[in-house]
C-alpha cells in the first residue's frame, strides 16, 4: 500500500517536472520556430498575424526571393557577414594561437605587461572607443571596408581566445615537447604537427566563439559600414525594417531573421560540447 | 650506475639552457601578432578618447583644443542624465528578471536525470542567437498589426481593439524586458548551473541528515557555496545591461517621445548621428569610468574565498 502511494508520488513527481521541463522548452524555442515556419509563407500571407504559424496557402520561398531584391540584396549582405565571420575566425585563431603559445612556452621581456594588457581590454567597452576606431580605420585606409570590421572583430575576440589558448597550451605536458625537440623538430614544426593536434578542442572553442561574435555583431558594424554595398546582415536587416526601402515587409524581415538565425543555432547543436567548455572555462577564471 | 644516469641526463640540460637564451625573443615575435592588434584596436583609440574629449571635434574640418568644456557641458546635459538614469532603471530591472527565471532554471537541469541534457540546450538555443536577430524577430512578434502577440490576444477575445505595445513607455519597456530574458536566461542558467555543481553533493546530504528543510540548505549551503558564481552572473549581466543598445534601437529606435535611449545610445546619436566627435568622446569617457569601476568590484567579489581553494 504505502509503496503504490510512494510510486504514484514518484509518477506525479516525474510528470510535473516533465511538464515544466516541456512548458518552459515550448516559450524558448517558439519564437524561432515561429519565424522559421512563417517565413515559408507566400507574400500575401505573411503581412497577417502568424496564427498558425505554419503556411495555410502552401509553402513558398516568396520572402527570400522578395528580401534578394532590397538595396543589394540578402546574397550581397549575407556574403558580406559571411566573409566577415570566416575571416574573424581564421585570423582570430591563428593569433590567438601564435599567442597562446608564445604565453604558454616562452619567457621574454614584458611578458606579463604584455599578458595583462591583453586580458584587461575585455574591461574596457568597445562601445566607448568606437569614434576613434572610425578616425584610425581611416587613418589606415580601411574606412568603410570589411577588412577593417575584421581587424575590430578580431581584437575583441583576443582577450578570451588568448586566455583560453594560453591555459590549452599549459596543459600539455613539457615531455612530449622535449621528446619532439629531440627527434628535431624546430619551433614551427612542433607548433603544427606536435602541438595543434593536441590543442585542438580549445581551437574549436576559440573559432565558435569567433563566429558567434562577429556573425552577430550589430553596433561596429552599423557605425563603421557607411555604404550600403558592405553592409552586414544585421545592419542590412535593420535597415530594412526601419523601413529605408519603403514600406516595411513582415515577411522579408522573418526570412532575413531566419538567414542570420541558422548558421548560430545550426553550429551550437553542432558543437554544443565546445561551446559549453568555453563558458566553463570563463565561468570558472 | 648513478653517474651513468648523471652522464645521460647532462647533454639535454645543457640543451635546453642554451635553447632557453635563443628562445626568449621568439616568443616575442609569437605575441607580436596579437599585440599589435590590440595597440592598433584598443590602446590608441582608448588614448585618443580621452585627448577627443577635451576637443571640439566635428566629423569635417579643423577641431580646437577646448580643455574641459565637453565635461562641463555633460553636467549640463539633462539628456544624457536621463539616460543614463533611464539605463540603470534598466538595468535594475532586467538582472532581476533574468535571475528570477535562470536561477529556477539552473536547479532544474543541475542534476543529470532523464531529457535534463535536451531541456538545458532548448533553453539555451535563444542564447547563441544575436541581439540584432532576437530585436528583429521581436520587433515582428511585438507590431500591432503583423506581430503576434497584440493580433493573438484580440482573437481570444483578450481585447476589444488592437493594442499597440510599443506605443506607450510602461508595455514597451516590459516588452523589452521580456524579450532580453527570453535570450539571456539560457546563458545565466549555465554559469548558475556550474556554481551550483560546484557544491559538494554530501554537504547538502549533510545538512538533510541535520533536518534542515530545502529553504534553510539554499541559504545556508547553496548561496554561500556560490558566491563567486553568483557575483559572475551578476556582473556579466549588469555590464551586459549598462551597455544595451541594440535592442532600444532595433525595436524602440529609442521611443516612444525618447524615453528609452540608454547611455550607449545617446553617445551614438551624439558621435554618429550629431557628428559631436569630441562631445561623444567626453561622454564615452564617463561611461568608460562607470565599467572599470564596476569591473574593479568585481575583481574584488571574484576575489578567492579565504581558506578555501
Amino acid at each position: 500500500m504505502a509503496q503504490a502511494m510512494s510510486e504514484r508520488g514518484k509518477l506525479a513527481a516525474r510528470l510535473a517536472r516533465h511538464s515544466t521541463g516541456i512548458i518552459a522548452s515550448v516559450l524558448f524555442v517558439a519564437p524561432i520556430v515561429w519565424t522559421v515556419l512563417s517565413a515559408f509563407k507566400p507574400a500575401a500571407e505573411a503581412r497577417l498575424p502568424p496564427l498558425p504559424p505554419w503556411p495555410t496557402t502552401g509553402f513558398s520561398l516568396e520572402n527570400y526571393q522578395t528580401l534578394n531584391s532590397f538595396g543589394d540584396g540578402l546574397w550581397a549582405s549575407a556574403q558580406n557577414s559571411i566573409y566577415v565571420s570566416v575571416m574573424t575566425v581564421v585570423l582570430s585563431v591563428i593569433v590567438s594561437v601564435l599567442a597562446g603559445y608564445g604565453f604558454s612556452r616562452f619567457r621574454f621581456p614584458f611578458k606579463d605587461l604584455f599578458f595583462v594588457l591583453i586580458l584587461s581590454t575585455i574591461m574596457i567597452p568597445f562601445q566607448s572607443i568606437l569614434t576613434p576606431i572610425f578616425l584610425v580605420l581611416t587613418k589606415l585606409g580601411l574606412h568603410n571596408t570589411l577588412t577593417g570590421l575584421v581587424g575590430v572583430y578580431v581584437t575583441l575576440q583576443l582577450p578570451f581566445s588568448i586566455f583560453m589558448m594560453r591555459n590549452a597550451f599549459d596543459a600539455v605536458p613539457r615531455e612530449i615537447e622535449e621528446a619532439a625537440r629531440m627527434d628535431g623538430a624546430g619551433n614551427a614544426t612542433m607548433l603544427v604537427k606536435v602541438m595543434l593536434p593536441l590543442v585542438w578542442p580549445g581551437v574549436v572553442t576559440i573559432a565558435l566563439f569567433a563566429f558567434l561574435g562577429a556573425w552577430n555583431e550589430f553596433l561596429a558594424a552599423l557605425v563603421l559600414m557607411t555604404d550600403q554595398s558592405k553592409f552586414t546582415l544585421p545592419v542590412m536587416m535593420t535597415a530594412l525594417q526601419s523601413g529605408r526601402f519603403g514600406a516595411i515587409d513582415w515577411g522579408a524581415v522573418q526570412a532575413g531573421v531566419t538567414v542570420m538565425m541558422v548558421p548560430c543555432l545550426i553550429l551550437f547543436l553542432a558543437l554544443q560540447r565546445f561551446y559549453i567548455r568555453g563558458l566553463m572555462a570563463g565561468a570558472v577564471k | 650506475m648513478t653517474s651513468i644516469t648523471a652522464a645521460t641526463a647532462a647533454p639535454p640540460r645543457v640543451r635546453k639552457l642554451v635553447g632557453a637564451g635563443r628562445r626568449q625573443w621568439i616568443g616575442l615575435l609569437y605575441v607580436a601578432p596579437a599585440v599589435a592588434l590590440v595597440m592598433v584596436f584598443f590602446v590608441i583609440p582608448l588614448g585618443m578618447t580621452a585627448w577627443m574629449s577635451l576637443h571640439n571635434w566635428p566629423l569635417m574640418g579643423e577641431h580646437s583644443f577646448i580643455g574641459l568644456d565637453n565635461y562641463w557641458a555633460i553636467l549640463r546635459d539633462t539628456r544624457f542624465w536621463n539616460a543614463l538614469k533611464f539605463t540603470g532603471y534598466y538595468t535594475l530591472v532586467v538582472t532581476v528578471a533574468i535571475f528570477t527565471v535562470a536561477f529556477p532554471l539552473a536547479i532544474f537541469i543541475e542534476r543529470p536525470r532523464p531529457f535534463t541534457n535536451l531541456y538545458r540546450t532548448l533553453f539555451f538555443m535563444p542564447a547563441v542567437v544575436g541581439f540584432a536577430s532576437a530585436s528583429l524577430l521581436w520587433s515582428w512578434l511585438l507590431n500591432v498589426d503583423s506581430g503576434l502577440f497584440s493580433p493573438a490576444a484580440y482573437d481570444l477575445g483578450l481585447i476589444d481593439r488592437k493594442f499597440n505595445l510599443l506605443a506607450t513607455f510602461q508595455p514597451a519597456f516590459w516588452s523589452i524586458i521580456a524579450m532580453v530574458v527570453w535570450k539571456v536566461a539560457g546563458f545565466t542558467m549555465i554559469i548558475l548551473m556550474t556554481g551550483l555543481q560546484s557544491i559538494p553533493q554530501d554537504l547538502q546530504e549533510a545538512a538533510v541528515i541535520d533536518g534542515a528543510g530545502p529553504f534553510a540548505r539554499f541559504r545556508a549551503i547553496t548561496l554561500p557555496l556560490m558566491r563567486r558564481t553568483l557575483a559572475l552572473a551578476l556582473i556579466l549581466s549588469v555590464a551586459g545591461s549598462i551597455l544595451a543598445f541594440d535592442q532600444f534601437y532595433i525595436i524602440l529606435r529609442g521611443g516612444p517621445r525618447n524615453q528609452t535611449l540608454t547611455a550607449v545610445y545617446w553617445i551614438f546619436n551624439q558621435s554618429f548621428v550629431s557628428f559631436k566627435l569630441g562631445y561623444g568622446a567626453a561622454l564615452s569617457m564617463v561611461l568608460l569610468v562607470i565599467l572599470v569601476a564596476l569591473s574593479l568590484i568585481q575583481l574584488w567579489l571574484l576575489r578567492k574565498p579565504e581558506g578555501l581553494d
